[in-house]
């Protein structure tokens, strides 16, 4: 079995800042002219999104072309997953034409892991179920560490305090963000509605707080998680306005931050929802550079399994 | 004879264990000046010369050459260091990683571009070298200079600017620092 990412958890401290390291010389190549390097001639990768996506799909194919592999997109609705195909089928499929590396988001949990013990390819687990979404706590890390000049290779994120708001339970980023700015040294606290938040909140390592008020002033970084919008038939807050009222980052909350303090979203955002539709363009609101870094994340994630040589955990 | 750590060396790196020393401190000075001298005279003086050291031993050796340029022409010529882990021909036979971020802020097309590296073995790192130059603009001309060449080319490349011609056996290891050049072992 080739090396896969499928959790924060595969790298742990000196994985995440060795990627995050690497990731430093893709960023180099991708404000280039040319951005492109061969590191990858050759190499097959293929995209497998069962779920709806924009940026992480486009984000991981832009890499893996500025990478100079070859790039399969497998669309879902067009393919024989329609005429009832098991997934397991489907990737043994995929795995037979001589595919190195699958990217693979699913809605159910699991499915990677799963993936990854069926096939001999490498796997990166691009989002599944409420579980994990690696490369987005990547690429968040990535951020706060350029952002806020966190460049040390030993706990980059010492005393640093980063909110994660809003509605945790559903969330995958969540949980792969607190798993990496943990790792990284951060203090985390969580701020949501309790009806928000899953049952097993207390066994993570964070802080929990229902208070976005109190929080507010003390944060270096303000993590706001998207609001399920397609959920809000399961009456987990009274209303939209209300959540808002409580737990969005309005403009007036947004003026109450640190002067450092970055704002950050996952994406994609319900602007006046979760986030003030003008705070996403304060110059403190990181949003578009977390897009950009997310190239040059992933670029470091493929070339860290396909190329590098080197195992993805430090020895 | 002094022992050195190489955590970078190919393949997986080591501590370096001198047996001979081929050039002291002085005769890497006096090489690192003429070869300054002939960058000038090569080229006619300095107009559009960018130095270009590769990561990692060749990056002191394009500051020494900057240097003994200033001194010689009153002149600072443009500086920058290239890694070309992602141009290599070996990546997937053994560990591939940048050493450091390129920096090369300077665009080079219709410049003369002298790549500088510590020693010229087979020649891999400067293909390597010579295509992700390319991404950076089209230089007018491409110059090599490196304080030692090894022999055992494997790639029809010939340097421009040479410190000193060492003969020597594929697996010793020549150690190049501005203390001097060795040959030895890695263990």
């Amino acid at each position: 079995m080739k090396p896969s990412l499928l959790s924060v958890s595969d790298l742990g401290a000196d994985g995440l800042v060795q990627i995050l390291e690497l990731t430093d010389s893709f960023v180099e190549v991708s404000n280039r002219a040319i951005p492109r390097v061969p590191a990858l001639r050759g190499r097959t990768v293929v995209s497998l999104f069962y779920e709806d996506s924009t940026r992480t799909r486009l984000s991981f194919e832009t890499a893996a072309k500025r990478l100079s592999a070859d790039v399969l997109t497998f669309s879902v609705g067009t393919s024989s997953v329609k005429k009832g195909e098991s997934i397991r089928d489907t990737v043994q499929t995929i795995e037979a034409m001589g595919m190195d590396l699958i990217i693979v988001r699913h809605g159910s949990a699991g499915v990677p892991h799963r993936i990854a013990q069926w096939v001999d390819a490498s796997v990166v687990n691009a989002g599944d179920g409420w579980h994990e979404h690696p490369t987005q706590a990547l690429l968040d890390c990535f951020t706060i560490r350029s952002e806020l000049g966190r460049t040390s290779a030993d706990r980059p994120f010492d005393g640093l305090h980063i909110a994660l708001v809003g509605d945790v339970l559903h969330s995958r980023v969540a949980r792969s963000d607190v798993l990496a700015f943990t790792a990284l040294g951060a203090n985390v606290t969580v701020v949501a509605p309790p009806t928000l938040l899953p049952p097993a909140v207390d066994t993570w390592p964070v802080a929990v707080s229902h208070d976005f008020d109190s929080v507010l002033p003390e944060v270096d970084v303000v993590y706001l998680l998207r609001m399920q919008l397609e959920r809000q038939h399961e009456a987990l807050v009274p209303s939209l306005r209300e959540y808002t009222s409580l737990y969005g980052l309005t403009p007036a909350r947004a003026g109450r931050l640190a002067k450092h303090a970055l704002i950050m979203h996952p994406g994609p955002m319900n602007r006046g929802v979760e986030i003030g539709a003008e705070v996403a363009d304060l110059p403190n609101a990181v949003i578009t550079q977390q897009v950009a870094n997310g190239v040059a994340v992933r670029m470091a994630v493929l070339y860290r399994l396909l190329g590098s040589g080197v195992s993805l955990t430090h020895e | 004879m002094a022992q050195r750590e190489r955590p970078l060396a190919p393949p997986h790196g080591g501590v370096f264990v001198a047996r001979t020393e081929v050039m002291s401190a002085d005769d890497v000075r006096r090489a690192t000046t003429r070869i300054a001298h002939e960058i000038i005279e090569r080229n006619h003086g300095l107009d559009g010369v960018v130095l270009i050291g590769l990561q990692t031993g060749g990056v002191w050796l394009a500051q020494a050459i900057a240097d003994a340029i200033a001194r010689i022409e009153a002149v600072t010529l443009p500086l920058g260091t290239i890694d070309v882990a992602f141009y290599r021909d070996d990546i997937g036979m053994r560990p591939v990683m940048p050493e450091a971020v390129t920096d090369i802020s300077v665009d080079l097309t219709g410049r003369t571009v002298v790549l500088v590296d510590d020693v010229l073995f087979t020649g891999r790192t400067i293909r390597a070298a010579l295509n992700a130059l390319s991404d950076y603009g089209r230089a007018k001309a491409v110059q090599l200079a490196v304080m030692v060449d090894r022999g055992h080319r494997e790639l029809p490349i010939r340097p421009d600017f040479v410190g000193k011609n060492l003969p020597t056996r594929r697996d010793e290891t020549v150690d190049v620092t501005a203390d001097g050049v060795r040959i030895g072992d890695m263990l």
